[in-house]
C-alpha cells in the first residue's frame, strides 16, 4: 500500500508532465493547461463524476475514466481528446440541452451560462434528440433568490457548496432518474426553508437555474471563483 | 458451542425423527403458500393426528418446480406430490405406508436428474426457522472447522482454490476479493451481504434467504473470520418480508446458540450481524449505492476507485459479497476447494441456482452445474416451451443481460460464454420467450426498468435511458423512422461507455443483444410497420380520401 515515490511522471495528449501521487488527471492536465470540459466540477467542492464531461481514454483499457476523480500513477498515458470522447461529449450535452427546457434567448444567464459556453467549445449546432418539455416548477418564494427547474443541470454544486462549505445542507436532491429534482429541507418552499440566504448556491450554479432576483432581466454573471480561496482560509484556521 | 456439542444436536435431532415413521414435508416458500400451503400444513397435521400414524409434518423452504405447487414431498420415500389442496391432506396420510397417491403424483425425474444441489442442498429439507434442523445436517460444522483447525489465511486460500466466483453478476473471483479486504489496514472491517435482489424475475436469493437462512449467516461468519472482520450487516429489500422475518430468527436463535457474538466457541474470534432494509431501489444492489443505503445516505453509486475493499463502510475496509455466493462458502470448506473446482467448466466453477421463468413448463427454482448447456437446462429441465410454441430467446442476467437466440441454445452457461454471446450471468434470472414475444417489446421493457430505476445522478444513464425509452415506444408504435434506429444506437453506446455505474453501463444490453439477433424485427416494424409476433398494437396508417 505504502508508496515512497511522491513524483509521477505521466504523458497526457502526447505531452509529458509530472505529478504528486493522489493528484487527479484533471488537475495535472489544467497545471499544464490541457483544457478537458466538465460542468459538475467546482473548484473547492468534492468530485462526485456526474456529467462524464471530463472522461478520458487510458492507454492499456477500454474503460474511460472521470479526470476529475481518476488519479495518476506512473507511466500513465492520457488522451482527452480522441474521436470516440468528442462523439461521448457531443451526445452528453445533447441529453442535457433536451432533458428540460433549454431556452437561452430568455433565460437570466445567457451569455454567462457554463453549459451554453460548453455547448458552444464542443461546437453543437443543433440537437438531434427528442426535446423531452418537461412540465417543471419555478419556486419564486424566496425573497432573494429564484429556482427555476427548468433550467436545473442537476450537477449538484449546489447541494455540495450548501452541505460542505456553508454547513447547512439545505439543498439535496428528491426523486430518481428522469424525475430527480433539487429540493430544499424535506422539499419545502425555499422562502420557507431553513436557507441561510448566504448565496453560495446562487454563485456556483453553472446555468439560469438559481438566480438573484434584483439581477432579473439584466446581466446576469456569476463569481463561483470565491470558493477556492474561501476553502483554504478556512483550512488555514 | 464446540464441535461435540453440535454433534450432541445432530444426534437429538436424528433421536428426534427416528420417533416417527414418515416425514411429510410441505413448501412453505412464496410460490406455494400463495396457493394455500398453510392451510395444506395445518389439515396435514390433523389427518395425522388423526389417523394415529407417527408422522412428522415439516414446513421446508422452495423445493424447485413452483409450477407444479404447491408441492409436498413424503420421506423416506420421497414421493413427490403436485398441486396439493388441503382437501388431499387425508388421502396423502391414509396412503403412508401403502401405495402412494396416484393422481397426485409429480414425476420430475428428469428435471432433478440434471441438477446438482450445492446452494440448495438443504431447501425443501430442514424448517428453515429451527436452528436445529440446520445443524442436523451439517450446519456451522464449517465454521467450527475454521475457527478450529485452519488460520484466516488457510480458509482465503480454500476459497481461492474452489474457483467461486461472485454470483451477484459480475463474476470477480470471491478468494481475490476476501485476500485484498483481509490485506487491508484498519481495525475495524466490515462483512456486508447483497440481499438486494432486484431483476425481473429473479427469485434465487430470496429462496435461500427464506429456506436456509443460517447457510448465509454461516458464510458471512466464515468470511468475517478469514477477512479480521468483526461486524456484518445484512441489505435485504423490504420487499421480502418472510426473508426479513426467518433471517431475524436464525441471527437470535445463532446468537442463543452463541454461533454469532463474543469469543464465538471460546476462540478471540467475534461476529455479529444486524440486517437493514432497502427501501425499494434497484440501484442500490450497486455496491458503492448499497454502502450509502446502509450508512443511511441516499442510496446513489460513487466512483470506484476506492474500492469497497479499500474503503468502503464508514470508511472502512469492507467486504461485500450476493447471497448466493455465501451460501457457497460452508460447503467448499467443509468439503475443500477441490472438490468445488471439480464441478463446472475451464473457469466458471461450480453451481448456479437459476431462477427458470417464462414460456416454460416447468418454471422454479434450478441448481446446475456450469457449463451445462443451454438446451439441457430448456428441454431437460425445463420440460420445453408448452402449449406447442416454439422457443425464441432466452433472456439472462435481468436488465444488465440479453437475449440469447433459440438457434445457440448448444451453449455452454459460463461467465465467459454470455460475456461472449452478448449478455451475461448476471445474479441468475433466465426468463424463456416463445414466438408470441416481441423482441421490441421486450427490449423496451428493460429499458423501461432501467430508466425508472436510475438514480438520477449521471446524466448518460437518467437521460439516456429515458431518450432510448422514447425511441424504442415510437418504434413499438410504428411512427419511428431509420434515422431513429440509427440515432438508438448511437444511444447505446455513449450509455455503455460513459456511465458511472453498473446499472447504466449495463443498460442498454438488452437493447444491443436484440438488435444484434432480431434486427430485422426492428426493420419490420419500422419499415413495414408490422409486429411478426403480434404484440405491439401499430396502428396502421389512415388512407385520406380524395
Amino acid at each position: 500500500m505504502s508508496d515512497p515515490v511522491e513524483v509521477k511522471t505521466l504523458i497526457i495528449d502526447e505531452q509529458e508532465v509530472s505529478a504528486l501521487r493522489g493528484q487527479t488527471i484533471l488537475e495535472v492536465a489544467r497545471e499544464n493547461d490541457i483544457d478537458i470540459p466538465t460542468l459538475c466540477h467546482l473548484e473547492g467542492l468534492s468530485d462526485v463524476g456526474a456529467c462524464r464531461l471530463c472522461l478520458v481514454e487510458i492507454k492499456g483499457s477500454n474503460k474511460l475514466l472521470p479526470a476529475c476523480v481518476a488519479t495518476v500513477y506512473e507511466g500513465m498515458e492520457v488522451r482527452t481528446n480522441t474521436e470516440r470522447l468528442k462523439k461521448h461529449r457531443r451526445m452528453i450535452l445533447e441529453m442535457l440541452f433536451a432533458e428540460r427546457n433549454h431556452i437561452c434567448a430568455v433565460c437570466v444567464s445567457n451569455g454567462h451560462c457554463e453549459l451554453q459556453a460548453m455547448g458552444q467549445e464542443q461546437g453543437l449546432t443543433h440537437i438531434r434528440l427528442p426535446y423531452r418539455n418537461p412540465k417543471l416548477t419555478l419556486d419564486a418564494s424566496h425573497e432573494r433568490f429564484t429556482a427555476d427547474h427548468n433550467r436545473c443541470i442537476l450537477c449538484m454544486r449546489c447541494v455540495r457548496v450548501c452541505a460542505e462549505i456553508e454547513g447547512a445542507h439545505v439543498w439535496d436532491v428528491m426523486g430518481r432518474g428522469i424525475n430527480s429534482v433539487v429540493i430544499t429541507d424535506l422539499n419545502d418552499e425555499w422562502g420557507k426553508s431553513t436557507c441561510t440566504r448566504c448565496g453560495k448556491c446562487v454563485q456556483v450554479c453553472p446555468t439560469g437555474a438559481l438566480f438573484d432576483k434584483s439581477k432579473i432581466g439584466s446581466d446576469h454573471p456569476k463569481y463561483p471563483d470565491f470558493l477556492p480561496n474561501l476553502k483554504m482560509m478556512r483550512e488555514a484556521q | 458451542m464446540t464441535i461435540e456439542e453440535l454433534e450432541q444436536i445432530q444426534e437429538s435431532v436424528r433421536a428426534e425423527s427416528a420417533k416417527f415413521d414418515f416425514e411429510v414435508n410441505v413448501c412453505m416458500d412464496l410460490a406455494c403458500s400463495s396457493q394455500g400451503s398453510d392451510k395444506l400444513r395445518d389439515a396435514l397435521v390433523k389427518a395425522a393426528e388423526a389417523s394415529g400414524k407417527k408422522v412428522l409434518v415439516r414446513r421446508t423452504g422452495c423445493m424447485g418446480p413452483c409450477s407444479s405447487g404447491p408441492l409436498v414431498r413424503v420421506d423416506p420415500e420421497e414421493t413427490l406430490y403436485k398441486h396439493v389442496t388441503a382437501g388431499h391432506a387425508e388421502a396423502i396420510v391414509s396412503s403412508l405406508g401403502g401405495e402412494p397417491v396416484p393422481a397426485l403424483q409429480c414425476d420430475l425425474r428428469e428435471h432433478f436428474d440434471k441438477q446438482v444441489r450445492v446452494v440448495l442442498e438443504n431447501a425443501g429439507h430442514i424448517d428453515p426457522e429451527k436452528i436445529d434442523d440446520y445443524i442436523s445436517r451439517e450446519g456451522y460444522k464449517a465454521l467450527m472447522t475454521a475457527l478450529m483447525e485452519m488460520t484466516p489465511n488457510g480458509v482465503i486460500h480454500r476459497i481461492t482454490e474452489s474457483g467461486l466466483r461472485g454470483r451477484g453478476g459480475g463474476g470477480y473471483p470471491t478468494g481475490l476479493k476476501w485476500s485484498t479486504v483481509s490485506k487491508a489496514g484498519g481495525d475495524m472491517k466490515y462483512v456486508v451481504c447483497n440481499g438486494d435482489e432486484g431483476d425481473p424475475g429473479a427469485f434465487m436469493d430470496r429462496s435461500v434467504m427464506e429456506g436456509d437462512p443460517h447457510r448465509v449467516l454461516e458464510g458471512m461468519a466464515i468470511a468475517a473470520y478469514a477477512v479480521g472482520a468483526s461486524k456484518g450487516f445484512i441489505y435485504v429489500r423490504a420487499e421480502y418480508p418472510v426473508a426479513v422475518a426467518r433471517l431475524t430468527t436464525a441471527i437470535r436463535e445463532a446468537r442463543r446458540r452463541g454461533l454469532l457474538g463474543s469469543n464465538i466457541a471460546g476462540t478471540t474470534f467475534s461476529f455479529d450481524v444486524e440486517i437493514r432494509l432497502g427501501a425499494g431501489a434497484f440501484v442500490c444492489g450497486e455496491e458503492t449505492a448499497l454502502i450509502a443505503s446502509i450508512e443511511g445516505k441516499r442510496g446513489t453509486p460513487k466512483p470506484r476507485p476506492p474500492y469497497p475493499a479499500v474503503s468502503g463502510l464508514w470508511g472502512r475496509p469492507t467486504l461485500l459479497n450476493n447471497v448466493e455466493t455465501y451460501a457457497n462458502v460452508a460447503p467448499i470448506v467443509r468439503n475443500g476447494g477441490k472438490w468445488f473446482a471439480n464441478m463446472g467448466s475451464e473457469r466458471s466453477k461450480g453451481t448456479k441456482v437459476f431462477a427458470l421463468t417464462g414460456k416454460i413448463a416447468n418454471t422454479g427454482l434450478i441448481e446446475v452445474p456450469l457449463g451445462i448447456k443451454l438446451w439441457e437446462i430448456i428441454d431437460v429441465i425445463g420440460g420445453g416451451v408448452p402449449d406447442g410454441h416454439k422457443l425464441k430467446a432466452i433472456q439472462t442476467g435481468g436488465p444488465s443481460g440479453g437475449c440469447i437466440p433459440a438457434d445457440m441454445m448448444d451453449l455452454g452457461v459460463s461467465y465467459d460464454a454470455l460475456m461472449a454471446a452478448g449478455s451475461i450471468m448476471g445474479s441468475g434470472g433466465m426468463i424463456v420467450m416463445d414466438d408470441t414475444s416481441c423482441m421490441v417489446n421486450v427490449a423496451r421493457f428493460f429499458i423501461e426498468f432501467c430508466m425508472t430505476e436510475s438514480c438520477g445522478k449521471c446524466i448518460p444513464c437518467r437521460a439516456g435511458t429515458a431518450q432510448m425509452y422514447t425511441l424504442l415506444t415510437r418504434i413499438c408504435e410504428g411512427t419511428a423512422t431509420m434515422d431513429d434506429l440509427e440515432m438508438l444506437e448511437d444511444l447505446c453506446s455513449t450509455v455503455k461507455e460513459a456511465s458511472l455505474c453498473g446499472l447504466g453501463q449495463t443498460a442498454p444490453n438488452p437493447v444491443l443483444s436484440t438488435l444484434k439477433y432480431f434486427r430485422n424485427e426492428y426493420i419490420e416494424h419500422i419499415q413495414h410497420k408490422r409486429c411478426l409476433a403480434g404484440v405491439c398494437n401499430i396502428q396502421a396508417p389512415v388512407e385520406v380520401m380524395a
